[in-house]
């Protein structure tokens, strides 16, 4: 199982709504597809589906190319489309079955449905018209339809807009499961929600790539600089702080209390410690700031 | 193909649509047959003439009614996208839902045969009813029906909304049943093409299969339509991919 995207563009009219996006995903990964409304998170994930060509470039999922072999690459995928739409007025299971058929399963549906409620949760609610469950419920069904030709590769388009924060949690960890044994793609805009659930982020801003990395390379990588902030129990000279080596800024906030930024947080504490223990002072507060995903998205994407 | 067949023909009779389009079809046709004055008693002659004369106009709001959302419903609801990510292609999912819809029209159809039975019946002792006659409009019938409903799936693919697709559905059929006859009627066209104009309609072919004689060239009349309709909602759903 694999995802190899090459050179993918789409172009609407004069808006390139995909702009050359290359990356390739392999065995087991949980892929987490981040950026602003409207960056061509969907778009790209449409063109995986082979709901919609793209303009230029080429996509192998599985192996099969989505233009020449889009049957076998729909029928080795799940894909969650945007907004979850489902019929509301088929009972769960009868559009699980429409489901298992429509990928030309014949054989033990019934016992695969079984399996996927129970796998999925939704055994409460299996005898009920989609219309009538909750939120929770009816992503649940959408994820479950997504599944039920047990593909490789998942493409899940925000399956966690609009849940509670207890559902957020199942879905993630339902994810999470589901990712060790398979490829899943899935975009969002909520960046704990890529902390939580990812190996591996994409960030795409206008159509264009502009991060792709592991969780922790990502954090590094864009901002390289780890601030702390400390508080003294007696106060100090800003000055004998610069001189540490690996400080790169002291900025005084109030009393004793300094925030510091220099090059590694472990080597910045270490050398506070010592410093603090030749002053003969001592630490009254200490903490590295964890300068989240947020600021990283907030860089990349702002430009 | 069938997976979406299956859905179809189960939404149909799991929700009143089937049924109550059935009902309106029954009602009307057989009021208007049996119990209005200038119905068949009244008229004396044992013929279904007047049902046959009727019910294309009946089907005209009828079936696109029922074809109305189709495509229109599964774009409005996004559920389009969970199709065609189906390894379905998009001609499958145009015939399934066809076919789903003539599925609804056969059950619909087969029961006026009683009309004819009724008739036979009630016939004066010794007298010969044409026969020939009556089992070429009820092949006529059931293929306009046909033709009605690839014309009303092709009027669902291009809106998402239900109520433009039955208009369109609704006009699209009566320029195709009726309005070429009436052009070809216009002083312009007569002796040189109201011919041809006329045969472009449904109307003349009913018509002729009306009259007991299955002429080839008719029933490919029919095929063709439906065939063009068919292609050309797949080409609608293939623009997606321009």
């Amino acid at each position: 199982m694999s995802v190899v995207v090459n050179g993918l563009s789409k172009v609407y009219g004069v808006q390139r709504a995909v702009d050359n996006i290359s990356f390739s995903v392999e065995n087991g990964q949980i892929l987490g597809f981040l950026g602003p409304n409207g960056a061509g998170k969907s778009t790209t994930m449409k063109m995986l589906a082979c709901f919609i060509p793209p303009t230029s470039g080429t996509a192998l999922v599985n192996g099969f190319d989505i233009l020449q072999k889009s049957i076998e690459v729909r029928n080795s995928i799940g894909y969650l489309p945007e907004n979850n739409p489902l019929y509301y007025d088929m009972y769960v299971r009868e559009y699980l079955e429409f489901a298992a058929r429509a990928f030309g399963l014949k054989k033990n549906i019934d016992r695969k449905i079984d399996d996927l409620i129970g796998l999925i949760g939704i055994t409460p609610e299996k005898h009920k018209k989609i219309g009538t469950l909750s939120k929770g419920y009816k992503q649940r069904i959408g994820l479950a339809q997504a599944l039920i030709n047990d593909p490789k590769v998942l493409i899940l388009d925000e399956p966690t807009s609009g849940l509670d924060p207890n559902q957020l949690v199942d879905i993630r960890q339902l994810i999470r499961d589901l990712g060790k044994e398979k490829i899943i793609i899935f975009s969002t805009h909520i960046m704990q929600e890529v902390q939580a659930v990812c190996d591996r982020v994409i960030i795409i801003n206008k159509g264009k790539l502009v991060a792709d990395d592991s969780m922790e390379q990502l954090k590094n990588k864009t901002l390289g600089q780890a601030q702390i902030e400390i508080e003294f129990l007696h106060p100090v000279e800003i000055i004998d702080i610069q001189q540490l080596e690996g400080v790169s800024s002291v900025v005084h906030v109030s009393g004793n209390l300094y925030r510091i930024e220099g090059g590694d947080g472990i080597e910045l504490r270490k050398k506070l410690a010592w410093f603090v223990s030749e002053k003969s002072n001592a630490v009254t507060l200490m903490k590295e700031i964890d300068r989240s995903l947020e600021d990283i998205f907030h860089n990349l994407t702002q430009r | 193909m069938w997976s979406i067949f299956r859905k179809e023909v189960n939404g149909f009779f799991s929700s009143l649509i089937g049924y109550i389009s059935m009902i309106v079809f029954f009602l009307v046709l057989g009021l208007n047959l049996w119990v209005f004055p200038g119905n068949i008693f009244d008229s004396l002659y044992a013929t279904l003439e007047s049902f046959f004369a009727t019910a294309p106009w009946i089907l005209m709001f009828l079936i696109p009614a029922i074809t109305m959302r189709t495509l229109s419903d599964e774009f409005k609801s996004g559920t389009f996208e969970l199709l065609a990510t189906k390894p379905i292609s998009d001609y499958s999912i145009v015939l399934g839902k066809f076919f789903a819809c003539l599925f609804l029209w056969l059950v619909t159809w087969l029961p006026t045969l009683l009309y004819f039975v009724c008739i036979k019946s009630l016939n004066m002792p010794g007298a010969v009813m044409d026969g020939g006659a009556t089992w070429g409009s009820y092949i006529g019938l059931f293929l306009l029906g046909a033709i009605f409903i690839s014309i009303g799936i092709f009027a669902s693919s291009v809106t998402n909304n239900q109520i433009t697709s039955f208009l369109l559905g609704v006009v699209l059929c009566y320029l195709v049943y009726d309005a070429f006859f009436q052009i070809s009627n216009l002083p312009v066209f007569s002796g040189r093409m109201d011919y041809f104009i006329q045969s472009l309609g449904i109307g003349s072919h009913y018509e002729a299969i009306s009259r007991g004689v299955v002429d080839t060239r008719d029933l490919l009349y029919f095929f063709t339509v439906i065939a063009f309709f068919t292609i050309a909602t797949n080409t609608v759903l293939e623009g997606r991919k321009w």
